[in-house]
């Protein structure tokens, strides 16, 4: 047990005089993305391979939060000298034993090449992907097992909870977190401070704090990651808020597909009690705190925050009319304060290192910075930590890298489900609440689709609403009723039963779906509707009057078809048919049966270069099959040894 | 109780403190339409009918004044082109499944609602939720109540429940904006011993 901040410190330095930043380290990335690509077994291998060359108990192999670049997990980085490995897999385990622990030697292949240069990047944070970046929260992951209490300690955790237990008034917490402009990471921008005071300024003796981790957004890991990778920094901001505005139980509100996240905060907060950084007397402070972690039960709206409150008190998560709203009237009643996952995380680094080291990063109206997760047609896939007012552009090509397969870019959907479509010519804007919102789109949590030009903008309009659908609680009819017909209409454009006076309606069912729903899901549900209606508009009348679709993607408007003329009859594509459509045979001429294409377009992807026999249609006829008797195709090579044959 | 004074449609009102913008409205003589409200039970804020707009320091916000508190000063306008736009598709909407509804058709009627204008699904219930909350809030029985959410979403009442208490009772009945033959039929169905035929599909 912790008594005071001069114990912590005598802690944290005794954990420290343990550890030589000299020796050799070994940090895998231990996340949800490297694990799913084999992270457990290249950690298990470094522990045999370890103990089989002498070294078990020299060097420390340490299962860390997720970094952030999930496109080449599994992720190693070997300090001292940060030398970052990328794709590492069991086998070259024992290299990176035997040459860089031992011998300090770089394995060139492991690391990362600059695509255009070919140049090698040693160190990690030399690495293009991130070296643009300012990873203010997510930089530490990879230096800490979450796990572990100490690792955190030992960077100086839990400081800036002794700091304001003992030097700072509750009053003084709450100015200095209204100072650094600190904005709701989780899609509202609400300030921080603000909905902190009128918390702390409710009148009540019971109040509570709460974690919302209830991170739902298709494609967004950004929470996740933090929860994952360092549960203590959302912990010690938990701490922070509860001190500040006088609450003594908290709760962490974590969906329950993220079982990682549940495991690691779950120990987090049986180390942090073991440690009197949790409990009663906090520090020997005399502040009492505790933390529930509480299971999602796989409801999208629950986080919306009156939905989560019901949900938290075991009812269904449908949520309730604001005013009042919960920092008056929350969670049974009581005044209560709920923040995002990233905007706890915020709270520890404010305190510490003021708010004005905060309002640095940023621009006017939002500071900081905030993690996105980059994911769809793009290079890098993984998250990224960048200050406000980056662009898009930026984002997406500096850190990224652009589009793979050398396609187009299309439209980036910021925002999530409910977020926006934001067009090429838009990509400078700078990447802040207010900027997003006039582009039509918005900050939501974080989430960052990357669509290339394959990608059709109703199809992608018809596949959100689709799910706002399924997710709407159903309580409103706005939302209800709305939602699900703007994504009827949407799948009768895709499916070729569009009509003219279909963007009309979509436009007004946008509006009253917008302007009346009861909560932030429905009042947003439009926008992926009006953003590609606004940017994408040409599309929608393709779809409509031509029955065309530009992107050659929605099946019902599309057809494959071999051109006889350039079919080399090469069997690729016949073989690899997942419909068993495709009819021919060596030296025949390959043709679809229509009735059997199941439009999976494997043929096209497959169809070598040299031929570019299968051609996509849309809106045109597909013309017959040849005849029989002309499918025979008569190979160049072997047509020239006929023609030799017949000279001679 | 105290007082506040504000303005509805330029009217100056005087109401309780702890009143809605729809009691307050009310009380002046002022209609708004609701479908989901009922005096006797706890505001839902569902059918988003008595959506209106106000104003207060220079900003101006639609609300359901089923669930808005009065405020001292506040400016609220219950009529203008988009709220009975949005009271007219919002209307489109539920006629889809009860065109034949008489509190709708006055609706339809005021705000020129075309009931045709979406796909007919003819389950008669608008999911106002009024069964379910009479039953819950005031016999506190709960033997009717949502079961799923969003486009999934229908009334059902808990057979065990239901045949033990629902035959005397039927209070909720005549609460039913579409139809009383609505709940009934719903209640027929969940006692009925092969509850699994799903009638309505």
């Amino acid at each position: 047990m912790i008594n005071s901040p001069a114990e912590l410190e005598h802690l944290r330095q005794e954990i420290l005089s343990r550890r030589d930043p000299d020796k050799a380290r070994i940090s895998v990335c231990a996340g949800a993305g490297c694990l799913a690509t084999g992270a457990g077994k290249v950690i298990a291998a470094f522990d045999a391979e370890l103990e089989k060359q002498g070294l078990k108990g020299e060097v420390h192999v340490k299962s860390t939060g997720c970094p952030g670049f999930c496109e080449r997990g599994p992720v190693v980085v070997i300090d001292p000298e940060e030398t970052c490995y990328l794709q590492v897999t069991p086998k070259d385990v024992p290299a990176i034993v035997s040459k860089t622990i031992k011998e300090k030697k770089v394995i060139d292949r492991l690391l990362y090449a600059d695509a255009t240069t070919k140049e090698k990047v040693v160190r990690e944070s030399d690495i293009p992907f991130y070296k643009h970046q300012e990873r203010n929260i997510i930089g530490n992951n990879i230096k800490i097992d979450p796990k572990c209490i100490d690792d955190y300690l030992a960077l100086g955790g839990y400081s800036a909870l002794a700091k304001v237990l003992f030097q700072m008034t509750s009053g003084q917490v709450v100015e200095e977190v209204k100072k650094s402009k600190l904005r709701g990471r989780g899609g509202g921008g609400f300030p921080t401070g603000i909905k902190w005071e009128a918390a702390r300024n409710a009148p009540g003796d019971a109040k509570y704090v709460i974690v919302n981790a209830d991170e739902g957004d298709p494609g967004a890991f950004m929470d996740r990651a933090v929860l994952e990778g360092n549960p203590h920094s959302i912990l010690e901001g938990l701490i922070i808020g509860a001190y500040a505005i006088g609450a003594h139980e908290g709760y962490v509100y974590v969906r329950q597909e993220y079982p990682l996240a549940l495991e690691n905060v779950s120990i987090a907060i049986r180390q942090a009690e073991e440690y009197g950084i949790l409990g009663s007397n906090i520090l020997g402070s005399g502040f009492d705190f505790t933390v529930t972690v509480h299971r999602g039960a796989g409801a999208f709206v629950c986080g919306e925050e009156t939905a989560l409150l019901l949900s938290l008190e075991g009812r269904p998560g449908e949520p309730r009319s604001r005013p009042p709203y919960p920092a008056t009237k929350g969670l049974w009643g009581k005044p209560t304060n709920i923040n995002n996952v990233e905007t706890w995380a915020n709270v520890p680094l404010i305190i510490n290192k003021g708010a004005d080291w905060f309002t640095q990063f940023g621009t006017e109206r939002s500071k900081g910075t905030k993690i996105f997760s980059l994911v769809g047609k793009i290079k890098n896939t993984g998250l990224v930590e960048v200050p406000m007012g980056v662009t898009l552009r930026d984002i997406i090509y500096k850190i990224g890298d652009g589009i793979p397969g050398g396609k187009k870019f299309k439209a980036v959907q910021t925002g999530g489900p409910a977020g926006g479509c934001i067009p090429e010519e838009h990509l400078d804007i700078a990447v802040d609440f207010d900027e997003l919102t006039k582009a039509g789109a918005m900050m939501g949590s974080g989430g960052m689709i990357v669509m290339d030009e394959d990608t059709c903008m109703v199809d992608v309009a018809r596949y959100f609403l689709n799910f706002l659908a399924q997710e709407s609680c159903g309580k409103c009819s706005p939302c209800r009723e709305g939602v699900k017909q703007m994504h009827r209409i949407l799948a009768d454009i895709t499916e070729g039963r569009g009509k003219e006076g279909d963007i009309e309606l979509l436009e007004d069912l946008a509006m009253s779906t917008g302007s009346a729903s009861l909560c932030a899901l429905g009042r947003s549900a439009p926008n992926p509707v009006l953003s590609t209606i606004r940017h994408f508009r040409h599309e929608y009348e393709a779809h409509i009057r031509e029955k065309r679709c530009p992107s050659f993607s929605c099946k019902e408007l599309l057809s494959y078809y071999i051109d006889p003329e350039a079919c080399g009859a090469c069997l690729l594509c016949l073989k690899r048919c997942t419909s068993e459509a495709i009819s021919g045979g060596r030296d025949q001429i390959h043709v679809i049966d229509q009735a059997k294409c199941n439009k999976c377009g494997t043929c096209f992807d497959i169809c070598p270069a040299r031929y570019g026999a299968v051609m996509r249609l849309s809106a045109e006829p597909v013309p017959g099959p040849i005849p029989e008797e002309l499918r025979i195709v008569v190979k160049r090579k072997e047509a020239k040894k006929e023609a030799q044959r017949e000279a001679t | 109780m105290s007082e506040v004074s504000l303005q509805i449609d330029g009217k100056a009102v005087t109401a309780r403190e702890d009143m809605t913008l729809l009691e307050a409205a009310r009380s002046a003589g002022v209609s708004i339409p609701t479908v989901c409200h009922h005096e006797k039970l706890e505001p839902f804020g569902g059918c988003r009918l008595c959506m209106v707009e106000v104003e207060s320091g220079g900003r101006t916000n639609l609300v359901a004044a089923c669930t808005y508190p009065v405020q001292k000063d506040l400016a609220v306008r219950t009529r203008s082109e988009q709220i009975d736009k949005i009271r007219k598709v919002l209307t489109e909407q539920l006629l889809a499944y009860a065109p034949e509804s008489e509190v709708l058709q006055k609706l339809a009627r005021e705000y020129r609602a075309d009931k045709d204008r979406f796909p007919k699904e003819a389950s008669f219930c608008i999911l106002c939720g009024l069964c379910v909350r009479y039953c819950a809030e005031i016999k506190q029985k709960n033997a009717v109540g949502f079961v799923d959410r969003g486009p999934s979403r229908e009334i059902s009442f808990v057979p065990e429940v239901a045949a033990r208490e629902c035959w005397d009772c039927k209070e909720c009945f005549p609460l039913c904006p579409t139809s009383a033959l609505q709940a009934a039929f719903v209640l027929t169905r969940s006692l009925t011993s092969d509850n699994s035929v799903e009638v309505r599909k």
